[in-house]
């Protein structure tokens, strides 16, 4: 692998390139239960990929997994170039950082004690020098001293950031990094994310925060036990849900069926859910928009507003757990 | 010092400032440091300064005994209580996963742990009987004075004291990574501190005349023993059990 990398705090070193992580048909069980079963999936470097599922669908366990804490029940990956076993250990640990989703701050020592013994831990050269870039990075140097019991809950956060960036890792995982904080706490700690998206680290963000996947994300997977999709939230739209444009007209149209009948990409209508318009299905909605405004014109229809149907992630996220939902209830 | 392979002593170093830093600020562990030491050294020094100047010796024996196991104590329950908290006192307060997510090897977290465990145990324990030898010295009567500063007595306290907190420290660790409460740890941690108390209670009550040869051959004794408790703990030290309380499947 060449490795070329970009530090996340210090702008020293280089980025890698090739994939991050590597993950080819993996399984954990513990004795009869299946954490998660046949995982496969590649993260590329500089990539903030996110990994989204409801409670129990094995994304911590995944996490702890590919950071060598649980040994896999099957299936092989790499992480950081390496193979992942029990053997590569201690170099993958090396390469990577976690941040679990409780800080795990040793609240009776202060911030920097606290930075100072990971950083010993990581046998950091020039120690305090680090400990201070990583704190500026997530606008706490001026905390050092305080003992981490003193700091809110959004704080503590950002100190485990600020931990995880210490020895600039090729990797980052953040486990639930926003989990049970306020919406303000939250906003800080994605903007400190957006900030290391922005210097290429390479990111594995578990999150059951979909605004926040669609907002950090570069692609998401979506799992419950397996894997059930990959890709770009956009793709993800794409691949769930058929393109559609939303008419809305002052009154009903006299006879829609002849206005939108072999208009330009259109496929099919039906009168809209609110009763204040109608959904087209359409092939592309760039083609198809600008005819249908035509036509309701010349039909002298008053056009309030045209626009192609939105989907945020939520709705891919709900449509897949759902469906996961209904196969197993029947 | 830094070994590819090996231990690396500068993460364990990082790990025994860190755990001593954690304990000074521990209220339970630093009253426990303080207190039961002073405890287990003045409560001897009483029963010898008691005894009157014509005590008959098997009386002074006794009483010369009873003081040696009172200072072993020391050595045997300061560490089981910090080694007891060592493993589940991470797991409750949520750091025990942040750290084994570094490259920290089972082998440097176990001496890591034992080293600060094992260092105040020794410098408290030392102090208390050279504190001890000192008043009682200075003060005690002759005959007592006599006994109290036997070469084999006064070279098997001093052996001892590091090989009884071995053996509390490892017992403790066990046990720690094993339970799911701090209390129930130090309960049964403190437990297991006692069955090497037995030899120094031998020597002590003159069951086993204490000769510099017992005393060394006593002191290899339980180095062997912690060394076989080291390894076991070693061996039992997973992180997978210690995450999520399963075995790796």
């Amino acid at each position: 692998m060449t490795v070329k990398r970009d530090s996340a705090t210090t702008g020293a070193g280089a980025v890698p390139t090739g994939p991050a992580i590597v993950v080819d048909g993996l399984t954990k069980r513990f004795g009869e239960r299946t954490a998660f079963t046949d995982v496969s999936f590649e993260v590329a470097y500089g990539e903030v990929f996110g990994f989204l599922g409801p409670n129990g669908a094995g994304k911590t366990t995944t996490v702890r997994t590919l950071g060598t804490l649980l040994a896999p029940t099957s299936g092989t990956a790499t992480v950081a170039g390496l193979p992942l076993t029990g053997a590569n250990g201690v170099e993958i640990r090396r390469r990577i950082a976690v941040m679990p989703e409780a800080p795990g701050l040793y609240l009776r020592l202060s911030v920097a004690e606290n930075l100072d013994f990971f950083a010993g831990l990581y046998e950091l050269d020039d120690r305090r020098a680090r400990i201070e870039r990583a704190l500026r990075a997530v606008n706490l140097l001026d905390r050092a001293d305080d003992p981490c019991r003193s700091l809110s809950k959004g704080l503590r956060q950002r100190v485990g950031l600020a931990r995880a960036l210490l020895s600039d890792p090729e990797i980052l995982f953040l486990d639930e990094p926003t989990s049970g904080l306020d919406p303000l706490a939250a906003r800080d700690v994605h903007e400190l994310i957006d900030g290391m998206r922005r210097r290429g680290v390479t990111i594995f963000l578990t999150t059951h925060r979909l605004a926040e996947a669609e907002a950090l994300c570069d692609r998401v997977g979506i799992m419950n036990t397996t894997l059930r999709t990959i890709g770009r939230p956009d793709e993800l739209r794409e691949q769930l849900f058929a393109k559609t444009l939303q008419v809305t007209t002052r009154e009903p149209v006299a006879d829609p069926g002849a206005v939108f009948a072999g208009l330009p990409g259109v496929e099919g209508w039906h009168p809209a859910s609110s009763g204040d318009g109608y959904v087209l299905a359409v092939t592309d909605p760039d083609l198809a928009a600008p005819a249908v405004a035509r036509a309701l014109v010349a039909a002298d229809a008053d056009l309030l507003a045209l626009s192609p149907s939105r989907h945020s992630l939520e709705d891919v996220y709900l449509q897949l757990i759902e469906e996961d939902v209904e196969a197993r209830t029947r | 010092m830094n070994a590819k392979n090996g231990l690396s002593w500068i993460r364990v170093r990082a790990l025994v400032r860190k755990e001593i830093n954690d304990y000074r600020r521990n209220r339970f562990i630093a009253v426990t440091m303080a207190i039961l030491p002073v405890v287990f050294m003045v409560s001897p020094m009483i029963t010898l300064f008691k005894l009157p100047a014509d005590a008959p010796a098997s009386k002074l024996d006794a009483s010369v005994g009873l003081s040696a196991l009172y200072l072993m104590l020391v050595p045997a329950f300061v560490p089981a209580v910090v080694a007891s908290y060592s493993v589940v006192g991470e797991r409750e307060q949520g750091t025990l996963e942040p750290v084994l997510t570094t490259p920290i090897r089972a082998g440097e977290f176990l001496i890591g742990k034992a080293l600060a465990a094992l260092l105040p145990a020794v410098v408290i324990s030392y102090t208390m009987y050279g504190v001890f030898l000192g008043v009682v010295g200075g003060f005690a009567h002759e005959n007592v004075v006599h006994d109290i500063f036997e070469a084999p007595r006064i070279l098997a306290q001093l052996l001892f004291t590091p090989l009884i907190a071995g053996w509390s420290i490892w017992a403790g660790i066990a046990i720690s990574t094993r339970t799911g409460d701090v209390r129930v740890a130090q309960q049964l941690s403190t437990l297991a501190s006692l069955p090497p108390l037995a030899i120094t209670t031998l020597v002590g009550f003159d069951v086993i005349k204490p000769t510099v040869t017992v005393a060394v051959g006593l002191g290899l004794g339980l180095l062997v023993i912690d060394i076989l408790a080291w390894r076991v703990v070693s061996a039992l030290f997973r992180r997978e059990r210690l995450l999520t309380g399963a075995k790796a499947a």
